[in-house]
């Protein structure tokens, strides 16, 4: 067993709008066990980069593998069944089922039970099981009949959340898990995220503002600019180097 | 056992409870509580009408596609029907031809079309559907020698389903159980099943995956349900049950032509059907079927005595007229859209969950076509 192949890897990614190059041949991998942390001001191209490895984008040019293997023309929903799990910045849910009927839909993706037309999901209580076990996890379980489009905001993300960690992927894709979560509820999801991160053979990426939570969490740093990648290192190293100040983190810094 | 039956999809309003009970009482035994050829007649479009427009809200309601090709595999049911027992004469080996070949051809032409077309936008699919409906109309009407072009084809049944075939000799309940109400049956029976298999499936793994992609296909793409391939398998299986449809309908009416199976007008009560009803539950469907099929069955006569009733007064009687009866289905039309958006049963069971929880209760419609973009405002 060779733990030092990455199981994500990009090469040359690019995308262009128009004229204008969102991400500019990005190259990067990723390795098992390990939790890093993507950062760039505003329009960097952080989720578009996250867009086009989980393949809601198709990219202009460049290349997204998976365990070596080239994943760039195929689907998202064949990306997601290779083990690519992605959560969304912006709440994305099904708004009209309830909570459990939202993770059940993870789970029973992650069991491909979707194609089974004649059994009832009441009778597939080993799904029932899985979703109620994660309905836990995520603190939600009092409100599992609640319809998810009615839940309150910090509830929506940890629902997101809960999608993700239903799929049980090997890369989890955090899009600013904790955006417009009230203070209370941060250390909630950091928490879920940290138990995530004890498990050696899933690999982490997150994109994320808060620069204490990218700290905390953080083994490796990479740094977004105009598209491309300016800054790639353990998190002491990235602060430190003159460019990402330039570029981004100064006042985080001066703050710290 | 009984919710195992329904599939643990219970009615959810005792209103609708009675209802369906009701429904389901005369017409299993509508042949031995009425007299005469035209209750026995509404009866049998009733319950055809169930399968089709049950098996069209498992594409509008649950999935989100809207296709007006819907009366194509209804037609293509009857006339798979209809062709088989007037070329091949009146047995049984050639109705269980002609029903095989239809299903093929309906599953077959629904996949095709699905896998072909489902990629584009639901306003794109829509338009796709209506071409090829049109298409399929043109030829059926055009074809004369093997369709019988706009005249239809007459046959003659198996001999077990023809009038003058005697079940038992002495009546029953002071009926004669004779070939029509055996027919009246199989009509009964099979559509019941249909009904309840499709009840199934929409309580199945994969009705949950369709209602997915009907609340936000991109969250689905992006859970790993290949959205595509989805949509096309619930084009099939809506499809086939059309096709049934139209076979129950062909043996009930021992007539198959382009009026009865495959115009616009149908597709367009079965539209009105789901609609009336409530879109995303079957039920809605039962209750839909039921109400236009009586409505349309009875307005003209209705509107008839009623037009003799006022027939002294000048703008009245025109109103009342029994060639009016279409204006006062489109006034019902528009009344119950307004006030029941999410269909009979939808305001149902919403009334009675907030008599029990005074809590706010499910959306149980949403429009399709927008489905790609439902999103919870942050």
């Amino acid at each position: 067993m060779n733990a030092t192949l990455p199981v994500l890897e990009t090469q040359d990614l690019t995308i262009r709008f128009g004229g204008h190059v969102a991400v500019n041949k990005v190259t990067c991998a990723f390795l098992p066990g390990t939790l890093t942390a993507i950062v760039g001001p505003n329009g960097a191209g952080k989720t578009t980069y996250f867009n086009l490895i989980s393949g809601q984008l198709a990219a202009s040019a460049g290349q997204v593998l998976v365990r070596g293997k080239d994943v760039t023309r195929l689907p998202a929903s064949a990306r997601t069944r290779r083990g690519l799990g992605r959560a969304f910045q912006l709440t994305n849910l099904f708004p009209n089922l309830t909570v459990f009927e939202n993770i059940r839909l993870a789970v029973q993706a992650r069991a491909s039970a979707g194609l089974s037309l004649l059994t009832l999901w009441t009778d597939r209580r080993d799904l029932m099981h899985v979703a109620g076990i994660i309905l836990d996890r995520v603190r939600l379980a009092d409100k599992h009949e609640t319809i998810a489009g009615a839940l309150p905001h910090g509830d929506q993300r940890k629902l997101e959340i809960a999608l993700l960690i239903a799929l049980e992927p090997d890369v989890f894709m955090f899009d600013e898990p904790t955006a417009g979560m009230s203070m209370d509820e941060v250390p909630n999801v950091l928490e879920i995220i940290g138990e995530l991160k004890r498990d050696a053979a899933k690999t982490i990426l997150l994109v994320e503002h808060k620069m204490d939570v990218v700290r905390s969490l953080a083994g490796r740093i990479i740094v977004l600019h105009n598209g491309m990648l300016v800054a790639d290192g353990p998190p002491a190293e990235v602060m430190a180097s003159a460019i990402v100040r330039e570029a981004y983190l100064g006042q985080e810094l001066d703050d710290a | 056992m009984f919710g195992r039956v329904l599939s643990g999809d219970y009615p959810r309003s005792p209103i609708l409870t009675g209802a369906l009970l009701l429904i389901l009482f005369v017409l299993a035994f509508a042949p031995f509580l009425f007299t005469g050829a035209q209750p026995l007649n509404v009866a049998a479009k009733i319950c055809v009408f169930i399968l089709l427009v049950a098996s069209y809200d498992l594409l509008l309601g649950y999935t989100g596609i809207v296709s007006f090709a819907h009366t194509m595999f209804f037609g293509i049911g009857g006339y798979g029907a209809a062709i088989a027992l007037s070329r091949l004469g009146p047995s049984w080996a050639a109705l269980a031809l002609g029903i095989v070949a239809a299903i093929a051809v309906a599953g077959t032409l629904a996949l095709l079309i699905g896998l072909f077309s489902l990629r584009v936008r639901a306003i794109f699919f829509a338009m796709i559907t209506l071409a090829v409906a049109t298409a399929f109309l043109v030829l059926a009407s055009q074809l004369s020698g093997f369709t019988g072009g706009e005249d239809g084809l007459n046959y003659t049944v198996p001999e077990l389903l023809r009038p003058s075939f005697r079940l038992f000799a002495e009546p029953i309940f002071g009926t004669i159980v004779n070939g029509r109400i055996v027919t009246y049956y199989i009509v009964f029976f099979i559509a019941l099943a249909g009904f309840l298999l499709l009840l199934r499936v929409v309580n199945s793994p994969f009705g949950s995956v369709l209602q997915a992609i009907r609340e936000n296909e991109f969250r689905a793409e992006a859970l790993g349900y290949p959205v595509v391939v989805y949509r096309s398998f619930a084009s099939v299986v809506s499809a086939v049950m059309a096709a049934l449809a139209g076979i129950l309908l062909a043996l009930w009416l021992r007539y198959t032509g382009p009026d009865t199976t495959l115009s616009f007008a149908i597709m367009i009560d079965v539209l009105l059907m789901v609609v009336i009803g409530g879109m995303g539950t079957l039920y809605g469907a039962v209750i839909g079927a039921t109400l236009m099929t009586i409505a349309e069955s009875y307005l003209p006569a209705i509107m008839g005595s009623l037009g003799k009733v006022g027939a002294g007064i000048p703008f009245l009687s025109t109103l009342l007229s029994a060639d009016r009866w279409l204006l006062w289905l489109g006034i019902l039309f528009i009344l119950s859209v307004y006030f029941f958006p999410t269909g009979i049963v939808g305001k149902l069971r919403a009334h009675w969950q907030n008599k029990r929880h005074g809590t706010a209760q499910r959306q149980d419609s949403s429009t399709p076509g927008d489905s790609g973009n439902t999103r919870p405002s942050n």
